[in-house]
């Protein structure tokens, strides 16, 4: 098993590169002086000539490169045009709420996803069962951003009971250490910023928890399935023990594995899939910006948010892999 | 497996002609495409995709001869008339009129032609280059698949619609740049299952035979090996047209795929987005009509896949 953790770490290294490389080359055959793209219309001369010097644009393509992979290794990923403050600053600023967003979502879809998926499987071709999968089917076929404007018609414009936007109300005041704000709420036992933040949460979690939670509950349903069909589930059935005590105990811990891995896949998209979701309920995370970024033409901002997401991703994904070898070690045999 | 029941696995249909299909009833001239058909038609959530996908077929086709109205006919009048069954609803305007007073339906309508062009153009990029690459990978192998491969892998390290978004910011936004966009992040898909067919298929005796009678490497991946991995591909491509239209639904929805006054479904619900509050219905109809064809394609795709790839059913 550690020579397939390694081998899966190594692959890695290839991957997280080109990622490098394509954003580096995006810039570069943009057509255009990447100067002047990254600094904007209203640059100084001096401005744009300090930018050339900088990106090595004198140099061949591949110094540039390796410039720009140095200054990436050093997390010095420029300034925005439109703020002046260093992408870095900001990702960090926003990163949070992205998180924040993502494990909510995965929470709500990940706990109802199981649930659905268990029923369904011990209650197959049940009119739950069909209601659940047709659902779920529903659930990866819908627009999560006509979604979210949905729910934002029903229960706030209509019925009034979450806010329509942002982390946290006007009025409410947060003493900010982490920047995840339900966790620093809890910090400073604010109970009333911690109720608001939950509020403004619900939304976006939500609609953002649809399509993980179609994915989980197919998932789960035919993993069980599967697991149900095995000799050692009818062994336990023929020793008389209870249906409940067989699905708990025997028939979810293997059942659940592939599962896992789904969730992990799916919270590795949500930390970057969120753009659409973000935009519409203007939560301020990374996704939200990046498009922002890419509406105002802030090059620094494209390329450093890409690198974020793409990276967060890649690694995501292998935490998954290795997570996965870890509970399942048949997998290092293959 | 091949051997016991060759009408049913891919692959099978030249073995299946010249052995005979052992399969009960089935006269042994009957071709299995006919199998696979009458397996497929059973499957009810598989034909209602089908029928889902040639209603909104026909209805983009006869989009002029079935609409009173035209999508771009401004009427000041009419503006944000509600649809016929709300108060101060019209016949004239079944779903309703937009800020513009433009009939809704009618919009609609024409935005089903654009989702469906804009599903076969990406979907046709993904498939086009994703199976030469796929082909190329697995026939050759040794360096020039690890390095097709390793690109592959590049591009599904960015998440799906991330790179899409970042593909039109350079390209600058727009219908057509947002298929290209669409189709580059698809062609793994159709690479990744390409290439796994190729290799399976690779082995098999039928390959061994053609090259035994001096039939060249294009011959082989086009005529021989290319039509028994088609399966997999038609579902994947099935579900890659209701995953394009979502992704292009997404991108217009930012204002980065098609531009106004273009009727397309996520330009729609933008536009009602502005509404939210004063007309519901502008950005409620689009999204579910987009919701409708993209269930269609997925329903069809999981049909086509339990009839044609039975190994592939979860």
């Amino acid at each position: 098993m550690t020579g397939f953790i390694i081998r899966r770490v190594l692959t890695v290294i290839p991957t997280l590169l080109g990622v490098t490389v394509v954003i580096f080359l995006m810039l570069a055959v943009t057509p255009g002086d990447p100067a002047e793209l990254l600094l904007g219309e209203r640059a100084t001369q001096e401005s744009l000539d300090a930018m050339r010097e900088y990106l090595g644009l004198k140099e061949p393509l591949y110094v540039q490169y390796g410039l720009f992979l140095k200054r990436v290794v050093k997390f010095d990923l420029g300034e925005t045009i439109w703020t002046r403050e260093k992408v870095s600053t900001e990702i960090k600023e926003r990163f949070p709420a992205t998180i924040e967003l993502a494990v909510a979502a995965m929470l709500i879809s990940s706990f109802f996803g199981i649930i659905l998926g268990l029923i369904s499987a011990t209650r197959q071709y049940s009119w739950f069962d069909y209601l659940s999968m047709v659902g779920s089917l529903v659930g990866v076929s819908m627009p999560v951003f006509w979604l979210a404007l949905v729910l934002m018609l029903v229960f706030s414009l209509t019925l009034g009971w979450f806010p329509m936007s942002g982390r946290l109300g006007v009025d409410t005041d947060l003493t900010l250490i982490t920047n995840f704000y339900l966790l620093d709420s809890l910090l400073t036992g604010n109970w009333e910023a911690f109720w608001d933040a939950l509020r403004h949460l619900a939304l976006p979690a939500v609609a953002l928890s649809t399509i993980p939670l179609a994915i989980v509950a197919r998932m789960t349903r035919s993993s069980m399935l599967e697991i149900f069909r095995q000799d050692y589930i009818k062994t336990a059935r023929a020793k008389g023990l209870s249906e409940f005590k067989i699905v708990m105990k025997h028939a979810l811990r293997n059942g659940l594995i592939p599962v896992i891995t789904v969730v992990g896949l799916q919270f590795g998209i949500l930390m970057g899939g969120a753009i659409l979701t973000e935009t519409v309920f203007a939560w301020p995370g990374v996704g939200k910006w990046l498009f922002d970024g890419v509406v105002k033409r802030d090059y620094m901002v494209i390329q450093g948010g890409t690198l974020l997401v793409a990276t967060t991703f890649v690694l995501v994904n292998l935490l998954v892999d290795v997570l996965y070898a870890i509970i399942n070690p048949r997998i290092s045999v293959r | 497996m091949n051997e016991i029941a060759p009408a049913k696995t891919r692959g099978g249909h030249l073995a299946a002609r010249r052995m005979g299909t052992p399969c009960g009833k089935v006269s042994p001239d009957r071709h299995p495409f006919f199998d696979q058909l009458e397996k497929f038609l059973k499957n009810k959530t598989g034909v209602a995709g089908l029928v889902i996908i040639v209603v909104f077929t026909l209805v983009a086709i006869l989009a002029p001869v079935i609409t009173p109205h035209d999508p771009n006919e401004n009427a000041l009048y009419d503006q944000l008339k509600p649809p016929v069954w709300a108060d101060g609803g019209a016949l004239k305007n079944l779903l309703g009129t937009d800020d513009m007073g433009r009939d809704l339906l009618t919009r609609m309508i024409y935005g089903a032609r654009v989702s469906l062009t804009l599903g076969v153009v990406s979907v046709g990029i993904a498939f086009i280059v994703g199976s030469f690459l796929g082909a190329f990978a697995g026939f050759y192998k040794g360096w020039p698949d690890n390095l097709i491969m390793r690109i592959m892998d590049i591009i599904l390290a960015f998440p799906h619609i991330l790179l899409a978004i970042v593909i039109v910011a350079y390209l600058g936004p727009g219908l057509r740049n947002a298929m290209i966009a669409i189709g580059i992040i698809n062609i793994p898909r159709f690479a990744r299952i390409v290439r796994a067919s190729v290799m399976e298929e690779y082995e098999k005796d039928y390959v061994t035979a053609a090259r035994a009678v001096g039939a060249g490497n294009r011959r082989i991946i086009f005529n021989a090996i290319f039509p028994n991995c088609l399966a997999p591909i038609i579902v994947q491509a099935s579900l890659g047209f209701g995953a394009a239209i979502l992704d292009a639904a997404g991108l217009s929805f930012l204002g980065l795929g098609a531009q106004p006054p273009l009727s397309e479904w996520g330009a729609m619900i933008a536009q009602g987005r502005q509404l939210i509050l004063r007309a519901w219905w502008v950005m409620t109809f689009p999204g579910i009509a987009i919701l409708l064809a993209v269930l269609g394609f997925n329903l069809l795709g999981d049909g086509l896949r339990d009839a044609l790839d039975p190994r592939l059913r979860d």
